[in-house]
């Protein structure tokens, strides 16, 4: 008997130190933010889908067509190609797409690039309705970008 | 006029599906209870609703590149599902690993623990009616994801760790802020003990529910939190220290019940030795490199089979790796702790209360792609 009350109330008394907690919480400030009206930066190593990286002294890409993230890529989502040109030494990039469907994030295709042409891009809003809207083409990204 | 009734015992009993998708199962896990009024006569977990071939996939790809993968399998414990496999492929490559990049192998694995623990927390309580814990859960959680995002690139499925080291290396601002976060739940521990560890509804649901012994344990391979829970010390990172564990302080947190509230009771405390080992491991951090330069380009694995375990969030994980000499493995085997842990489930569960299978299943803290891979 004398236990039962004593759990009642030890009972009772842990559910108002819980609804303090609580009624504490109430009054503290909000943690959340109205998406999408609201955003958070992203952070910049943010790993997005990788894109050609603008080189602000030739005003284009650094590839070289070495094909080496190509073959790196552990997923198949890297398809390039390139031809010789007149006057021009090596190979001119002339198509490079990526399937983004099948891209893991993984940095392999970054990490071994031996001019660094590649990074990761920070859009986080990727959506779409047909697998194609993720075939990108990041030769066309990288030449209309500013 | 009497009237005489049949009572046949089948008329009471019927199978109910719990999943694939119930909410308490996280993921789509199929239970089949076979039932009789409330009682629980004959549970049986089906599996396969997300298999995905990981284990096939790790054939046809470079050992490395099956880096990725290891993530999928457990989102919630992919940076130490990481450096099992990175720490598999340098044992079998004979590749040495830089401290700084085991310090921090150390330290980004235990926040991820925590940031696992954290989730449980919250979600099990869900499971149990409670509301308001997942929303303090996620909001200290939150921390851990974007202190992890800011070196890692990503929120749940990193792919941090590489073979012979860390791809990037933390700044000043990443120890900052962890041992900014560090304060914050040390803060914020007393507050959910208060909320929740003492509620009497809370301790009067999970007290003698299931009951884990270490015989039962040891039986199907349980391991982590619940062998804890069973009373059994048994954590990789003590008993056969891996990467630098052993230059930590910290204890392995043990209860003797074996039920559900043990088993609560025993992630809950995790979360603190936890802190305490990120704590020492900045304190130590060394100075220098974070990857090997020696690494070749094309990662040839010896001849031989290979294996490493680790103590990951739900209990032990061990890669088994077969490989014929080249740079694509001619076998992986993944042993993921969920797989067993599950497997307990037709025997501990049997006469139960379904909504102490609720109760007993949430204390497994099963993560689904790691059960069916
Ligand atoms: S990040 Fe990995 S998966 Fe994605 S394109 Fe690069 S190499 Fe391929
Ligand atoms: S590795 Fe770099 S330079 Fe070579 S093809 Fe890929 S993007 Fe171009």
């Amino acid at each position: 008997m004398k236990a039962y009350f004593t759990e009642l109330f030890t009972g009772a008394w842990s559910l108002i130190v819980g609804l303090t907690v609580t009624l504490k919480a109430l009054f503290s400030p909000v943690v959340t933010v109205q998406y999408p009206r609201q955003k958070i930066d992203v952070t910049p190593n943010y790993r997005g889908h990788i894109d050609l990286i603008k080189d602000p002294e030739t005003g284009t890409h650094r590839c070289i067509t070495c094909g080496m993230c190509m073959r790196d890529c552990p997923s198949d989502c890297i398809y390039l190609e390139g031809e010789k040109q007149e006057g021009v030494k090596g190979k001119v990039l002339t198509l490079y797409t990526l399937d983004y469907t099948k891209c893991s994030h993984c940095g392999a295709c970054v990490e071994v690039c031996p001019t660094q042409a590649l990074d990761y891009c920070d859009d986080y809003e990727v959506a779409g309705f047909a697998r194609e809207d993720f075939h990108y083409d990041l030769l066309k990204r990288v030449e209309e970008r500013e | 006029m009497n009237v005489d009734v049949i009572e046949d015992e089948r008329q009471h009993q019927f199978v109910l599906n719990m999943g694939p998708q119930h909410p308490s199962t996280h993921g789509v896990l199929r239970v089949l209870l076979k039932m009789e009024g409330e009682y629980v006569l004959d549970p049986q977990p089906v599996l396969g609703y997300v298999h995905r071939c990981h284990e096939k996939i790790g054939e046809y790809k470079p050992a490395r590149a099956f880096m990725p993968n290891t993530a999928r399998m457990d989102y919630l414990g992919a940076l130490i599902y990481n450096q099992g496999y990175a720490m598999l492929l340098e044992r079998a490559a004979g590749i040495e690993v830089p401290r700084r990049a085991e310090y921090i192998r150390v330290i980004t694995s235990e926040l991820n623990r925590i940031q696992s623990h954290l989730l449980w927390y919250g979600a099990y309580l869900l499971d149990l009616g409670a509301f308001t814990p997942i929303m303090y859960a996620f909001d200290d959680r939150e921390h851990i994801l974007d202190t992890l995002e800011d070196i890692c690139g990503s929120r749940l499925t990193y792919c941090y760790c590489r073979v012979g080291g860390v791809c990037k290396d933390i700044d000043d601002k990443f120890i900052e802020r962890t041992r900014a976060f560090i304060e914050r739940l040390r803060g914020r521990l007393p507050m959910y003990e208060k909320l929740v560890n003492g509620n009497i509804i809370v301790q009067k649901r999970m007290k003698s529910v299931g009951n884990y012994t270490p015989e039962l344990c040891a039986r199907y391979g349980v391991t982590g939190p619940l062998l804890r829970a069973a009373g059994v010390e048994y954590d990789l990172r003590k008993a056969e220290p891996y990467s630098v564990y052993s230059e930590f302080d910290f204890e392995v947190p043990t209860e003797q019940q074996g039920d559900a509230w043990a088993a609560f009771n025993v992630r809950y405390r995790e979360i603190e030795q936890s802190l305490r080992i990120v704590e020492q491991a900045l304190d130590k951090l060394p100075e220098g490199e974070v990857m090997e330069a020696k690494v070749p380009k094309k990662l040839r694995l010896p001849q031989g089979d290979y294996n490493c375990s680790v103590e990951a969030p739900r209990g032990e994980l061990s890669y088994y790796l077969v490989s014929d000499g080249s740079d694509i493995p001619y076998r992986i085997k993944v042993r993921t702790p969920s797989y067993s842990n599950l497997s307990v489930v037709p025997e501990v569960c049997k006469g139960m209360m379904i909504a102490d299978v609720v109760t007993s299943m949430g204390a497994l803290d099963l993560v689904i792609p790691e059960i069916d891979r």
